[in-house]
């Protein structure tokens, strides 16, 4: 690009007189949802462990063998109920009225512990079965797929139980609406993970 | 050392007065010699009441440009430890002939290697990149700070304890024996059941954790902190190479954590994902790194890129040849790094087809880093090119880096590959394209804004000096093992029976000895200028003609880098301005708003440390207490909702009135 303009009149101006507003956390969004993106790369790469040694039973149990699809379908629910009620206190975060956030909050919370509840009775009963993370290549990946969707759960609900401390201490200010808002997307990021656990874990598990 | 029966206890785990390496004799004068230099540091910090300002200005700061000083500070302390094994290696190499055992022992070869690989990587040339990237990127798009200030401080800090990690590894217990990629199932609990894979495991965890935070940061600060004005076809090549650098660590730090965390639950549970019984698969872990590794060398490499581009157009006068085929190469390798990983291992046996295809996108590599090439020499053709230091180590990097490109090629055929597989060959290839690119890089970025971070150049004698000491030292240390690498010699080897072999080990070893003066002179270089900064005082900012926005603001910049958000109109900022008379505002400032210093990234550093140590040697309790620790840490920040300041107008006025005084003193009248 040439210059049109040359020399000390230039009206070109190259900086602007007052400071720019920017806003707090104005990258946080963005930062947040990169941040997911390689938290999905994990996941990913579980998946892919999980496809490359799933089917690895060394003469042991099999998918069919273990999964109970009832009890995974009441998980599977608590889990998308969870983040519906996530979704109605955000509504209720736009309505500006705290105490209803902080309920559907806590609703949240609960169904997540729930999901955690159903989840390590599960691994229990795997345990007990002789069915462990040692016994074979499908039941190592099946375990640290299905576990660290868990633990991320688990950490989710450590947020979520802090950050309703922080909205009740300081009000729904601009800093918690950011804050819930990530923790929103956190949540239904690990409900879109979980639809995949659900169909290529336990679904596909018990067809083949 | 690597007795599997120790017993553990329940406070000490399995460590023990035996994992002090007292019996080595080399071992225990590296340790007295750490300790008595680690000894006077403290002792000089101490006497002139440094710690303080340390902690105030340094440790638990914010600001950019001093995170980026203190990784190049962090890259340049462990150079020199990974350094010391290269010299270590090449000595070994070149005296075990004929029978000799060479001085250094199976056990602790084996870790020298090792440890080699992990810290010039993770450790030298990772600090380096992310320092430079940190320090030049807001100031080349006008930006008072990154995305996140605190996140920046946390990364280095993690980073940093990395490497105290792996540190720590020479002294208490000892390093992997694995190789720098701990393939299974040499590093699976089997065949090395010590503490070695641990260290490993958790020092690039940690570290892993610092690099993640820091791409994710950079590139936020790229898309949403850009000055107004600067559109993406407006940024400065560096700026362009430095985001997709980014984007690469954010797409590939995760693979690496997500598949080191699996080979620790193979070691730390019993798991079977790489184990060769109970359908573990081996080879599943070889594809899954490099999948990281692969995108990692490109890491490495495109910021440099970045930098010769600067180099190329500021030392020839000219504008950038090609700016947008530039941009388009970079970004096109970005999306090709991720379909070559197979080349690395073309000897598993994946068939033809798949063998084709990884090494035919290798060659398609070739073109998009041929097209810089070319726009480098275009820039430079009629260009009026001052031959200061960046630009030697530039032309340096070209007619290295198209060699080591050419071996690279070589590589790509499947079938040459069989033959050359782990040998010579490859580590000559590698080290060509590292050491003459990345490494020749870094010299070329910091002679060029050395003086931009402290307000004077570098010597340039002392800079000669080192330069033609890397040049030909590297010729000397890597042509034979090109040559070496063709008769069929391998690599990682200890002794060898071949007495015909042994002159271009000795010929690697001189090479090698060169680079050490390099490194010498390039240290000296910095003491030199250090002591005689008033002869090599730059009061313009702008010591070389420079064409990007950081040249617009003082050496070294204020904490705000800019009094006014500067307002863009072409590429190359700074030259555009200076084309159309710009002149600096001497009034009207405002009060600036800035991010708090905070000691929060230091302490969790320190609880991350106390978390590895304990895992690695099994002290479950010292584990536990640090993990809560960082869950309290962490949670009690996010408590603190007062994180930012105003510097005050009067306060801006101030500083850019001394620049006034300091620029009028400069010119002569």
């Amino acid at each position: 690009m040439s210059a049109v303009t040359h020399g000390v009149a230039d009206p070109v101006r190259f900086h602007l007189a007052e400071e720019p507003h920017h806003p707090d956390g104005g990258s946080t969004m963005l930062g947040f949802w990169i941040y997911l993106m390689s938290d999905c790369l994990i996941f990913a790469i579980l998946f892919a462990s999980y496809g490359v040694i799933g089917g690895n039973y060394a003469a042991g149990p099999a998918p069919k063998d273990l999964f109970e699809l009832p009890l995974v379908a009441v998980n599977t629910s608590f889990l998308l109920l969870s983040s519906i009620t996530y979704g109605f206190a955000m509504l209720e975060m736009a309505r500006n009225r705290q105490g209803a956030t902080l309920a559907w909050l806590a609703v949240t919370g609960l169904f997540g512990l729930g999901f955690l509840s159903i989840e390590l009775y599960e691994f229990a009963h795997l345990i007990a079965e002789g069915a462990t993370p040692q016994r074979s290549g499908f039941l190592s990946a099946f375990f640290t797929l299905v576990g660290t969707h868990g633990l991320h759960v688990t950490f989710g609900t450590i947020w979520l139980v802090t950050l309703m401390v922080q909205v009740s201490r300081h009000g729904l200010i601009e800093a918690n609406r950011r804050r819930l808002m990530c923790l929103s997307m956190f949540w239904h990021f690990l409900d879109v993970i979980w639809i995949g656990v659900f169909t290529f874990v336990y679904l596909l598990g018990v067809l083949r | 050392m690597t007795e599997p029966s120790i017993p553990i206890s329940p406070i000490f785990g399995r460590l023990t007065l035996a994992a002090l390496p007292l019996h080595e004799p080399i071992l225990v004068v590296t340790f007295i010699a750490v300790a008595l230099g680690g000894a006077a540091v403290v002792g000089a910090l101490t006497y002139f009441r440094l710690w303080g300002y340390l902690w105030r200005e340094w440790f638990t700061s914010v600001d950019h440009k001093k995170i980026g000083i203190m990784y190049m500070v962090l890259g340049l302390v462990m150079l020199l430890r990974g350094f010391s094994d290269a010299l270590m290696m090449r000595l070994q190499q070149a005296i075990a002939f004929g029978g000799s055992d060479g001085y250094l022992p199976a056990h602790h070869y084996d870790q020298v290697f090792t440890a080699h690989g992990v810290i010039m990587i993770f450790f030298v040339a990772m600090p380096f990149v992310t320092g430079l990237m940190n320090y030049v990127v807001p100031l080349q798009i006008g930006a008072r700070d990154v995305s996140f200030p605190f996140l920046n401080n946390f990364s280095f800090w993690m980073t940093t304890a990395g490497a105290i990690i792996v540190m720590m590894s020479l002294f208490i217990g000892e390093f992997a024996q694995t190789g720098w990629l701990a393939f299974p199932p040499l590093s699976g609990l089997g065949a090395s059941p010590y503490v070695g894979v641990d260290y490993y495991i958790w020092a690039l965890q940690v570290a892993g954790v610092g690099t993640t935070l820091s791409g994710i940061n950079l590139v936020c600060t790229i898309i949403k902190m850009r000055a107004p004005g600067m559109s993406l076809m407006k940024m400065p090549v560096f700026t362009w190479t430095s985001l997709c650098t980014n984007i690469l660590i954010v797409a590939s730090f995760p693979v690496l954590t997500a598949v080191l965390a699996l080979l620790g639950l193979d070691r730390y549970v019993g798991t079977n994902f790489f184990t060769n019984d109970f359908g573990g698969n081996p080879m599943m872990y070889v594809n899954l790194i490099w999948i990281w590794g692969h995108p990692e060398v490109y890491i490495l490499i495109l910021p440099l890129f970045g930098v010769f581009s600067e180099v190329t157009a500021t030392f020839s006068g000219k504008k950038l040849f090609g700016y947008t085929s530039m941009v388009y190469a970079t970004v096109v390798i970005t999306i090709l790094s991720y379909l070559v990983w197979l080349h690395h291992f073309f000897t598993m046996g994946s068939g033809a087809s798949v063998n084709s295809f990884f090494g035919i996108t290798t060659m398609i590599i070739s073109i998009p880093t041929g097209a810089k090439i070319f726009n480098w020499l275009f820039t430079m053709y009629r260009g009026r090119i001052r031959f200061e230091l960046p630009m030697m180590w530039t032309v340096a990097f070209m007619l290295t880096f198209v060699i080591g490109g050419m071996t690279g090629v070589l590589l790509a055929v499947p079938p040459a590959d069989f033959v050359l597989h782990n040998s010579l060959f490859l580590i000559a290839h590698f080290h060509n394209v590292i050491i003459g690119g990345v490494l020749f890089g870094l010299f070329a970025a910091i002679a060029y804004w050395w003086p931009k971070a402290f307000g004077f150049k570098l010597d340039p004698f002392w800079g000669h000096v080192s330069f033609w000491c890397w040049v030909v030292g590297f010729w000397f240390a890597f042509a034979p093992l090109y040559v070496l690498g063709l008769m069929g010699v391998t690599r990682r080897m200890r002794v060898f029976d071949d007495p015909s072999l042994q002159i271009w080990f000795v010929i690697a070893a001189f090479g090698a000895v060169l680079i050490a003066c390099g490194i010498a002179a390039f240290l000296i270089q910095i003491a030199v200028s250090i002591l005689r900064r008033d002869s090599l005082r730059d009061e313009t900012g702008d010591p070389w003609g420079g064409r990007t926005l950081e040249w617009a603001t003082s050496s070294p910049p204020p904490d705000y880098n800019f009094a006014f958000t500067p307002v863009i109109h072409d590429n190359d900022a700074w030259a555009d301005m200076k084309k159309r008379g710009y002149e600096r505002p001497l009034t009207g400032f405002r009060p600036i708003h800035m991010p708090a210093n905070t000691g929060t990234g230091v302490i969790l550093s320190g609880l991350s440390i106390g978390l590895a140590f304990g895992l690695i040697w099994y002290i479950w309790w010292l584990a536990g207490l640090s993990f809560l620790g960082i869950l309290a840490v962490s949670i009690a920040h996010t408590f603190n909702y007062h994180r930012d300041f105003h510097i005050p107008a009067d306060e801006v006025s101030r500083t850019e009135a001394e620049r006034t005084a300091r620029l009028a003193a400069g010119v002569p009248a």
